[in-house]
C-alpha cells in the first residue's frame, strides 16, 4: 500500500523547496514529485550501499564495529581530555542539533565552526562591514523585473532557482513572469544560467572588483574607461541604464565573486552597489547559499554566541576572528589535537594541505553516509538523515526558517544527530564532573 | 607532442558531482563526475586532446591527471573548469589572505596532455597524499 505525502521540504540546497512529493511503500521511498536532479536524489537513493548501518573504532589496522554506547563513550573521553579540539561540519543537519553542538563546543572549548569559511565567509565578513540590503525570495518572485545573477551557475547548483522563485514565474506585480523581468549574467563562462539571460557579460577572471566599481561610476554618471575586466564602456553603460530604469533589481551572487581576486572586498563593493542603487530605485542582494542549512548554522550561532560562524571556546568564551579562528587556518597552524566532524566531508572539499593536516589527528565522524572523511577516521558513528529521517528546523538561503518533516523511520538502532550530540555532552559533563 | 598551455583554474559545482556527493564518493560515480576538466573546445584543440583524454594540471601547489571533457559551458578559451572535490583540491593552495578562505578559484595553472596518464581514485588520491 503506497502512500503520497505532500509538500514536503527537500534537504539538498539553499533553495528548500517546500512542494515536493515523496511516495511510500512500507519504510521506503519509491518515488519522487521533484523536477531537480539533486533534490529527488537526495530521496531516492536513501539507503544505497554507502548508507552506514555500524558504529566503528579504528584499532591498530583496521576497524571494530561497536555498539552505538560504546562509540559515544570513547568520542566523548576523547573530547572530554582535548586540549584543543575543532567541531567542525553542520550544513546538512537540522538547527535542534547544531544547537546542541554549540553547548559541546562550549564545554569542551572547542573552535567551532561550519563551511561557510569556505563558500560565503568574505560575505559575512562584507556584511558586518557594510551593511546587506535583502529580503525573502517570495517578494523577489513578486516584485524583481531586474535579475542579476553574478559569479553563480544556479542552473548547475541549484536548479529550481530561476523557475520557483526568480525569473520565470508569474508574481503578484510581474503578472507575466519571465516577460516582464530582464535576465542579466555576470560570469567567467558561459554558464547554463548564462544561456537564458538577455544580457551576458563574460567578465575575465579576478576583474569582479574592477567591473563593480565600473557600474558604481557608470549610475553615477562618471565616466567609465573604454574596458573594464573584458567589457565595453558601451555595454557597461546600457547596463548602469537598465538598472537606474528598474523598479525592483535583485543581485545574486556566488562563489565566483567570493572565492577569487579580492575575496570579501569584492563583496564590500557589491554591497555598496546596492546602496548606490537607493538613489535611484529598489536594489536588494542576496547570497547563493550551497547546502539546505548552511544559514541555519550562521543563525542558532549568532542567537548563542553573538558570532556567526568560526568561534573559538579556547579561552572560556566566545572568540570570533576568521583569519584565526575559521577552521583553514587553524589547520593550517595544526593547532588542534582532535576533531568532531559532522554532516560534512572536508577530506574530500579541504585543499591538500588542510585535508593532510586534520588527517594527523583523531577525527570522530557522525554521519549517515560514508565518505572521505569516514574513511580516515578514528570514530565512526551513524546517524539518520534529517529532513527525511528526523525532523527539525533549517533555514532557507533567505534567512527564512523552514520545519523539516520525518517522512521514515530510520534504520533500527540509528540515532538522530541532536540525540548522538546529546548523549556525547552527557558524557563529557560526567567525565569533567559537572 | 602538444605543449603546455597556460590556462586560469576555477572549480565548482555542477549537477553530476552534487549527485555523486551525495554518499558515492567511494565510488566510481565519483571519480567519473569529479576526476574531470572542463575545456574549451578551442583549448583541446591547441592540447591536441579529444573528450576521454588524460591531462596533467599543475598549479604552485601540485599537480594532479584527470580526464577531458568538452566544456558545455563554452566559450571559455584559457579557463579551465574541475568541480570541487579531492581531484581539485590537489592543486588548490592553503592560504586564505587572513580570512578564512582560500582561493577556490581564478588560479594560474599549466595544462598538458599525458597520454594514457593514470586517475587515481578519491581513495588512493587521499591515501597517496
Amino acid at each position: 500500500m503506497s502512500k503520497i505525502i505532500t509538500n514536503v521540504v527537500c534537504p539538498y540546497c539553499g533553495c528548500l523547496c517546500d512542494d515536493l512529493e515523496v511516495v511510500i511503500e512500507g519504510n521506503k521511498i519509491v518515488e519522487t514529485e521533484c523536477p531537480c536532479e539533486l533534490g529527488s536524489g537526495r530521496f531516492l537513493d536513501l539507503d544505497i550501499a554507502t548508507r552506514i548501518r555500524e558504529s566503528r573504532i579504528k584499532v591498530d589496522e583496521g576497524f571494530k564495529e561497536a555498539k552505538i554506547d560504546e562509540a559515544i563513550e570513547r568520542a566523548a573521553e576523547i573530547l572530554a581530555s582535548a586540549r584543543r579540539p575543532l567541531i567542525y561540519g553542520w550544513s546538512s543537519t537540522e538547527c535542534d542539533a547544531i544547537r546542541v553542538g554549540i553547548e559541546l563546543a562550549e564545554e569542551v572549548g572547542a573552535i567551532i565552526d561550519n563551511t561557510t569559511s569556505i563558500c560565503h565567509g568574505p560575505t559575512i565578513l562584507a556584511s558586518q562591514d557594510v551593511g546587506i540590503s535583502t529580503c525573502t525570495l517570495g517578494e523577489i518572485k513578486n516584485r524583481a523585473d531586474l535579475v542579476i545573477y553574478w559569479g553563480c551557475n544556479p542552473m548547475q547548483a541549484h536548479p529550481r532557482h530561476l523557475s520557483r522563485y526568480t525569473f520565470f514565474p508569474r508574481g503578484f506585480f510581474r503578472e507575466k513572469g519571465q516577460d516582464d523581468r530582464t535576465l542579466v549574467v555576470i560570469d567567467v563562462r558561459k554558464t547554463d544560467t548564462a544561456k537564458l539571460a538577455k544580457h551576458f557579460l563574460q567578465v575575465k577572471p579576478n576583474y569582479d572588483y574592477e567591473l563593480i566599481s565600473a557600474f558604481r561610476l557608470a549610475i553615477k554618471g562618471y565616466q567609465v574607461p573604454d574596458s573594464v575586466g573584458g567589457i565595453s564602456r558601451e555595454k557597461i553603460e546600457e547596463i548602469a541604464k537598465i538598472m537606474k530604469e528598474s523598479h525592483f533589481i535583485v543581485i545574486f551572487f556566488g562563489l565566483g565573486v567570493t572565492m577569487s581576486g579580492a575575496k570579501n572586498r569584492n563583496i564590500d563593493n557589491v554591497l555598496s552597489l546596492t546602496r548606490d542603487l537607493h538613489r535611484f530605485t529598489k536594489c536588494v542582494i542576496m547570497p547563493m547559499r550551497g547546502h539546505y542549512n548552511v544559514t541555519g548554522f550562521n543563525e542558532v550561532l549568532t542567537w548563542e554566541t553573538g558570532f556567526p560562524y568560526a568561534v573559538d571556546f579556547g579561552r572560556g568564551h566566545p572568540k570570533y576572528n576568521p583569519g584565526e579562528t575559521s577552521v583553514i587556518d587553524v589547520l593550517l597552524r595544526e593547532e588542534i589535537d582532535v576533531a568532531l566532524i559532522i554532516a560534512s566531508d572536508p577530506i574530500a572539499h579541504f585543499p591538500k594541505e588542510i585535508a593532510k593536516s586534520l588527517m594527523n589527528v583523531p577525527i570522530i565522524v557522525i554521519d549517515p553516509y560514508e565518505s572521505l572523511t569516514t574513511e580516515v577516521a578514528s570514530i565512526v558513528i551513524p546517524s539518520a538523515v534529517a529532513g527525511i529521517e528526523v525532523d527539525g528546523t533549517a533555514y532557507r538561503m533567505d534567512h527564512v526558517p523552514l520545519r523539516l518533516r520525518k517522512i521514515l523511520e530510520p534504520p533500527e538502532g540509528i540515532l538522530s544527530d541532536r540525540e548522538i550530540l546529546s548523549r556525547i555532552l552527557e558524557n563529557v559533563k560526567r567525565l569533567k564532573g559537572r | 607532442m602538444s605543449e603546455k598551455l597556460n590556462v586560469i583554474l576555477i572549480t565548482g559545482r555542477t549537477i553530476s558531482q552534487g549527485t555523486a556527493r551525495e554518499g558515492k564518493k567511494t565510488q566510481n560515480e565519483y571519480v567519473e563526475s569529479a576526476a574531470i576538466c572542463e575545456l574549451d573546445p578551442e583549448d583541446i584543440e591547441k592540447l591536441r586532446v579529444k573528450e576521454g583524454d588524460t591531462v596533467r594540471i599543475e598549479t604552485s601547489y601540485g599537480a594532479v591527471i584527470v580526464r577531458v571533457v568538452i566544456s558545455t559551458q563554452a566559450p571559455h578559451s584559457g579557463i579551465v573548469f574541475i568541480p570541487m572535490g579531492p581531484w581539485a583540491n590537489e592543486i588548490i593552495g592553503p592560504n586564505t589572505d587572513g580570512i578564512g578562505m582560500p582561493s577556490f578559484k581564478s588560479i594560474s595553472a599549466e595544462i598538458e596532455a599525458v597520454p594514457d596518464g593514470k586517475i587515481l581514485d578519491a581513495l588512493a588520491l587521499i591515501k597517496g597524499r
